[in-house]
């Protein structure tokens, strides 16, 4: 149990995916301009995330290791599909994102239509990829590997809010005309995970 | 007086509009302004006019309030520079000559190189000169340790300037605290200049026997490894060369070595008067940052585990550079949050996350510099939620 919290608290604040691995940018800057369509993306990576991540490790653990076949039978024990890796887990994303784009346009007809494009662009989110492959190279277990999905979704929800609030009071900020936009955004985000940096070190 | 008027009176005509120097308008009228007061005034008409109070007046209030902590400082570097070379018995002027020649030099730098700056960008923009520097610069110095390389504080007053400040539009449209983004560029660009020992001046005197460079935050963090007492420890460092330096008292009065401004929790509480008293920072921040670091102290003692998490709460808000953020850096009215609900979360989450940071986080001895840069990022998001969390309740009481 206090493993488990202590990976919580880990992906969220410490291996943040923005701050930390500066993962899944493109979506980060670009749905980043108001608060309320921030929450709304964010939910959806935690949901995609905390469901990929253990789906995968299921995968990865009972069909694509080396010998992780042999419940099928002796035949099988000596396969290695690990060279699949990559394929099988954009491909889980892929059908996972889908399913959540269905809800949301069900559901939420608004946030979809704000969402746009972003929303099916979640599957070649790097922080979603990113997540599984490293779940893959550190020993978890199904349930810790749940808990980092998680965590890590929703580390990058806080700072994709936190980067929406401070662009929303930026509105009246006079940038100059060169870095107007992108710019500095791009500077904005250096500056704040300066102050994430507060969290690099924390011994659990 | 009068002579320096009618020179510029006599210029001035060249920096109007179709003057030789028409370009350098803001640079002249910064001068101009800095120097007299202008013949011009507003009208004390318009909803917005609530007081004559002015940047300029409230910047220089805030410098009067840092002014204890300078002076303090001063003294205090000489101090301890000949306490850790074993001549305790140096006269008074004696060490505050040595504090000027360690201290105004920096100070000197800082403005300088953050002046330049702003009157560079104030030419290319065409705006005029913003007043929020001349605080800037004053802090800048006093969260510097006294032997840092002149070279050092302007890189860093450069960085913050330009990056942290004029990227971004100039005075008050600053996400981060320049000061403190000065001082954390600092930290993770020159860790071993900004580290260890450098937190007393030596100069190329020989330092006495049994001198430690040590601060009571790594006092404490050693304590938690060897696992002895941290206030036992405190009180008997310091034997034979700098007696009973690190006691409660004399932190709080900010006799130890430190960063030039920051060791006097009671000028801080000096300067914390004169800002509340004026207006010019708020008390809420003020208090609350306090009462989190207090609290969460607290906390930390019932919970108990290591030495540093059973170190008495009190002593949280003495050590360290505790009290100088609380009062200088977290109340900037410009990073800090804007409604009366988010100051208090803001100051209470910094105080915790500073108490966190420098238990449980051994990669970084000192954690109000980045609990406040931490908050600063979230200050807005907190504000976005006050004032929904405000229309919501209104739009529910509203009857149609």
């Amino acid at each position: 149990m206090e493993n488990l919290v202590s990976i919580g608290i880990r992906s969220i604040f410490i291996d943040n995916m923005i701050f930390a691995y500066f993962l899944g940018m493109c979506s980060f800057l670009a749905i980043s301009k108001k608060v309320k369509t921030a929450i709304g993306l964010g939910i959806a990576v935690v949901f995609v995330l905390g469901v990929t991540v253990p789906i995968n490790w299921l995968i990865q653990n009972y069909v694509l290791n080396a010998g992780a076949l042999a419940w099928l039978g002796p035949d099988f024990a000596n396969i290695d599909l690990n060279f699949l890796q990559f394929i099988v887990f954009i491909s889980v994303i892929a059908a996972i994102v889908q399913l959540t784009e269905m809800a949301v346009e069900k559901f939420s007809p608004a946030l979809y239509g704000t969402l746009g494009i972003f929303l099916p662009l979640i599957a070649v989110n790097c922080s979603v990829l990113g997540a599984a492959l490293f779940m893959v190279g550190r020993p978890y277990n199904l349930a810790e590997a749940t808990v980092f999905g998680f965590g890590s979704g929703i580390g990058w929800m806080l700072a994709i809010v936190a980067l929406a609030g401070v662009r929303e009071k930026m509105k009246y900020s006079n940038v100059p005309a060169p870095l107007r936009g992108l710019g500095i955004t791009f500077i904005l985000v250096g500056l704040m995970s300066l102050g994430f940096l507060s969290f690099l070190g924390f011994s659990l | 007086m009068k002579f320096l008027h009618d020179q510029i009176e006599k210029i001035k005509p060249h920096f109007m509009k179709g003057g030789k120097w028409e370009k350098h308008y803001y640079s002249f009228e910064a001068l101009e302004t800095f120097l007299f007061a202008p013949a011009t005034t507003n009208g004390a008409k318009g909803a917005q006019i609530r007081d004559a109070i002015d940047l300029k007046r409230l910047m220089m209030t805030v410098i009067i309030a840092m002014v204890p902590c300078l002076l303090f400082g001063i003294w205090n570097v000489g101090h301890q520079h000949f306490l850790a070379i074993g001549q305790a018995g140096a006269t008074l002027g004696d060490k505050i000559t040595v504090g000027l020649i360690q201290v105004l030099p920096i100070v000197v730098v800082s403005y300088g190189v953050g002046l330049g700056i702003e009157f560079v960008f104030a030419t290319i923009r065409r705006h005029p000169v913003n007043e929020g520097f001349l605080v800037t610069g004053m802090l800048i110095p006093l969260v510097m340790p006294p032997d840092i390389p002149l070279w050092q504080v302007a890189v860093a007053t450069a960085f913050a300037v330009i990056i942290g400040k004029e990227a971004f539009g100039g005075t008050g449209m600053n996400v981060l605290n320049v000061a403190l983004t000065a001082r954390a560029f600092l930290y993770f660009a020159y860790p071993t200049d900004i580290s260890g020992s450098v937190w007393t001046y030596l100069g190329d005197a020989k330092a006495v026997a049994g001198y430690s460079g040590a601060t009571p935050l790594s006092i404490a963090a050693e304590s938690v490894a060897a696992g002895t007492n941290v206030v036992s420890q405190l009180n008997s460092f310091g034997a034979g060369w700098n007696e009973g330096v690190f006691t409660f008292n004399n932190m709080f009065m900010g006799i130890m070595p430190g960063c030039i401004g920051e060791t006097s929790t009671l000028m801080c509480l000096i300067g914390a008067l004169i800002l509340v008293a004026t207006g010019a920072g708020s008390w809420k921040v003020i208090v609350s940052v306090f009462g989190g670091a207090y609290g969460m102290g607290l906390l930390l003692n019932i919970i108990g585990g290591n030495a540093f998490m059973e170190m008495p709460a009190h002593y949280h808000l003495v050590i360290g550079g505790l009290a100088f953020g609380a009062v200088f850096m977290a109340t900037d009215p410009v990073t800090a949050s804007q409604t009366e609900t988010g100051k208090w979360i803001y100051g209470i989450l910094i105080g915790v996350f500073t108490v966190l940071i420098r238990v449980f986080n051994p990669a970084y001895p000192e954690g109000i510099m980045l609990a406040i840069l931490l908050m600063n990022v979230f200050a807005p998001l907190i504000d976005y939620y006050v004032v929904s969390a405000n229309k919501n309740r209104r739009l529910k009481r509203a009857t149609v």
